[in-house]
């Protein structure tokens, strides 16, 4: 190995502090002179008032079906944008799952040791988990019903009111979290384990995939969808919206509860 | 409208598809999926490139039912079509030679999520090419950074890890101040499509107003996608990223990957900031100083480490301070330049990349030293590195002459940039002979020539440590992993297939060598109707 003249590191280190806080004081002065330089942002002189928004508030609803208009501006017309968003959530969910999925103890790979593999016996860290927590356990007994429904309702409503598929699933995902921390990983993993998870998640994002790829196709091609868009208002309207909130929904519930069953314990 | 327009959003889409499948599919199944992607995709914007040349335009495909201010949509041109045909055979070649690779480096269950990682990488590429919208672009740019991430971690040891996470932690801030830059353009324009942020800007720069804000805005965006390309100053997450992860990974990461941010910049330049606005606001003087910079340094720094693939990771760093040159030369024949040694550097870096995998045997890396005679034993892949080798030298015939060539020519016109710029390509040339002919000399020799090798080496030798330990640190905390027991050989399969892919890269580095002149006009072409 090399020596290391530790005296010279340091006086590196500190140089290098020296010109980072002069970057980053520079970066926000220049930053801010551009704010203050910047339109107000709900003045009518604001550039971002032009015809892009006024068709968006004024045409949405008749165009799109949903009376959520934001709803009816992420999935419909810029739906390109947000499909590439839920496949930023599905290589996160995937590269989350390469950094901790636990690897098969009998795989041949003996020289690329895991660092999780202390965490592969799982009965180490399962019984910190469930104690006797009395009271998380009769709290979320309550509470998981209630955040479950709630998630469900403002998915199914993400077309109507304010939500949708990414909110709506971060809700239900929060309750699966609450209800593994409660009761443990072994009840959650009658419904939902690797399997389940990962046919839900494909199951999903095809039907998402599929369903936006034949209304780019259709719409490129100046053809009809055909899709109906039902009575503006109504639960199911909205052409494909209600449908692509549910898939988003479900894609973002399991991947919150993969995020952290692969934190706790390396495992879905 | 013809159908030939739907095959942008065919081959993007496509690659997405594959991607999902391969989740659930077996590492066999996985393979052949992404492969059969990889090659549509490939074929069609073959067929795309050819009819777009052949009528010379360039069209908007709308994606949706919604007009573009409204709706998204993305831009087909020659220039696309060029880059699109390059990154899928960068991505195919890829993942067909490195089979080996990924069985021994990879652990069994997640070889599916590699192929999916890939095919993921390229969709999100193609879009970063066709997007037409400044907000597409960023959201692609994010898939673009997480999959990056994915293809070095997934060796899954601790320093694979490692040079994620500063792969990760640079690429970010990149990705930051470009979202910085893009509201702030979305603030004074009002747009995010790129080419009525054209037309804003146009007019806010002969208004004079947000005078300030336009070269902030300008500096941010080009400094983010720079940190991202890995341009000399932000480079230092390269040489562990590219030397640390299966072959695959570095092949695609330095071929393709930084070379769509780069893309990006071009077309940031010419259809969003607007070309003249952009000159205005100075930021090509960074930007040709910065990648003269990085010709020299990052060829010092190559000639300093003596480890094969690490080296080749820094010769990487200055030949994309080349492409910056390129484009800092601030005129079209300097762009065409660019993009032509975008083309050229992807095919011949990800060619050295794939035939230092014979030469290391299983290992992480190998020395410089210990090639002596490897070239006897792998008469192909020696073969094809020396191609690539005296492609990146700039060695007459080959592609690298002429992308070389072409960027002294466009330099020619620009006054103190000539003199700056053929002294740096001169002295840079000189630097890539020294590191490179030491590779070739070495090995094409027997045992004379020693040069990478001093005493403190010698010592040490690599298979002395690894056997009393799984692993092996050396000087320059180069880390050189044991052989896995199993596996270690590849089979004459992969062997024979390692060596056509890599003999397939030497020939179109050896044909766009001979003939450049297709792929000149069709970008001269391409560029003439970019704005």
């Amino acid at each position: 190995m090399e020596k290391i003249n530790f005296n010279e590191k340091k006086k590196l280190y500190i140089l290098f502090r020296i010109t980072g806080a002069i970057l980053v004081i520079m970066l926000a002065a220049s930053l801010i002179m551009c704010m203050l330089d910047l339109p107000g942002l709900f003045s009518p002189e604001h550039p971002g008032e032009n015809v892009v928004a006024e068709r968006y508030i004024e045409s949405g609803i008749e165009e799109t079906g949903a009376v959520n208009f934001v709803a009816g501006m992420i999935l419909d017309y810029r739906a390109f944008d947000t499909f590439g968003e839920s496949n930023v959530l599905f290589a996160a969910t995937i590269c989350v799952m390469v950094l901790l999925l636990v690897q098969n103890p009998d795989s041949k790979k003996s020289s690329s040791k895991s660092y999780y593999d202390e965490l592969k016996d799982e009965k180490e860290i399962e019984p910190r988990l469930v104690k006797n927590d009395v009271i998380l356990k009769t709290i979320a007994k309550f509470a998981v019903p209630f955040i479950l429904m709630f998630g469900v309702y403002v998915i199914l409503n993400g077309h109507l009111s304010p939500g949708g598929g990414f909110s709506g699933g971060a809700i239900v995902g929060s309750g699966f979290i609450l209800a593994s921390v409660a009761f443990g990983f072994d009840k959650m993993e009658r419904f939902l384990n690797k399997k389940s998870a990962g046919i839900i998640t494909f199951v999903s994002l095809m039907i998402y995939c599929l369903a936006k790829s034949y209304s780019f196709f259709t719409g490129a091609n100046h053809l009809e969808s055909g899709i109906p868009l039902g009575t503006p208002g109504d639960i199911l309207s909205s052409g494909l919206i209600l449908i692509l909130n549910i898939c988003v929904g479900l894609v973002v519930a399991c991947t919150m509860y993969s995020f952290f069953s692969l934190m706790r314990r390396g495992k879905i | 409208m013809d159908f030939i327009m739907n095959f942008p959003f065919f081959s993007i889409m496509i690659c997405m598809l594959a991607a999902l499948s391969t989740f659930m599919l077996g590492r066999k199944a996985a393979a052949w999926v992404a492969k059969g992607a990889l090659f549509i995709t490939l074929i069609l914007s073959i067929v795309l490139t050819a009819w777009l040349h052949a009528s010379g335009e360039s069209f908007v495909y709308m994606m949706g039912h919604f007009p573009a201010p409204w709706g998204n949509e993305i831009r087909a041109g020659e220039l696309e079509g060029v880059m699109a045909i390059f990154t899928s055979v960068i991505a195919l070649l890829s993942i067909v030679s490195g089979r080996f690779s990924i069985r021994t480096g990879i652990d069994d269950t997640k070889q599916n999520l590699y192929y999916l990682i890939t095919c993921l990488m390229e969709a999100s590429l193609l879009a970063l090419i066709y997007t037409n919208d400044i907000f597409t672009g960023y959201v692609f740019i994010e898939i673009n950074t997480i999959a990056g991430c994915g293809l070095i971690m997934i060796k899954n040891t601790g320093r694979a890890v490692a040079a994620a996470v500063r792969y990760m932690v640079v690429s970010l801030v990149g990705s930051g101040l470009f979202l910085i830059g893009t509201t702030l353009l979305y603030s004074v324009t009002g747009h995010l499509l790129m080419q009525n942020i054209n037309a804003s800007v146009a007019c806010l720069a002969a208004d004079g107003s947000y005078k300030v804000t336009l070269t902030v805005i300008t500096a941010l965006m080009t400094v983010g996608l720079s940190i991202k390309s890995g341009l000399f100053p932000f480079h230092l997450w390269i040489p562990d990223a590219y030397a640390i992860s299966v072959m695959p990974s570095s092949a695609m990461l330095s071929g393709m990957v930084s070379k769509g941010y780069i893309f990006l910049l071009i077309k940031l330049i010419y259809r969003v900031i607007g070309f003249d606005v952009f000159e205005s606001t100075g930021v090509f003087d960074l930007i040709f100083i910065a990648g003269i910079a990085a010709m020299i340094m990052g060829s010092v720094a190559a000639i300093r480490s003596g480890y094969l693939r690490r080296m080749t990771a820094y010769s990487s760093v200055s030949q994309i301070g080349y492409i910056f040159m390129g484009i800092g030369i601030a005129n079209n024949a300097g762009v065409v330049a660019a993009i032509f040694h975008i083309i050229t550097h992807g095919l011949t870096k990800s060619l050295l990349f794939m035939t230092a995998e014979s030469f290391t045997a299983g290992k992480e890396d190998i020395e410089v030293g210990d090639l002596k005679g490897l070239g006897h034993k792998h008469p192909v892949s020696a073969a094809a590195f020396t191609a690539a080798a005296l492609s990146i030298v700039g060695f007459p015939l080959f592609a690298g002459f002429i992308a070389k060539m072409l960027l002294a020519n466009a330099s020619f016109t620009e006054g103190w940039r000539m003199y700056v710029a053929i002294g740096a390509i001169a002295v840079s040339t000189i630097l890539n002979v020294v590191y490179f002919f030491r590779c070739i000399i070495n090995l094409y020799g027997f045992g004379g020539f020693d040069g990478a090798k001093d005493d403190s080496d010698t010592e040490t030798s690599i298979t002395v440590q690894s056997e009393e330990s799984s692993s092996a640190y050396h000087r320059n905390g180069v880390y050189v992993s044991a052989q896995s027991d199993c596996d270690a050989a590849p089979t004459r399969c992969e062997k024979s297939v390692h060596g056509i892919c890599a003999i397939i890269l030497a020939v179109i580095n050896l044909y766009i060598g001979v003939a450049p002149k297709l792929l000149t006009a069709i970008l001269t072409k391409g560029l003439n109707v970019f704005n």
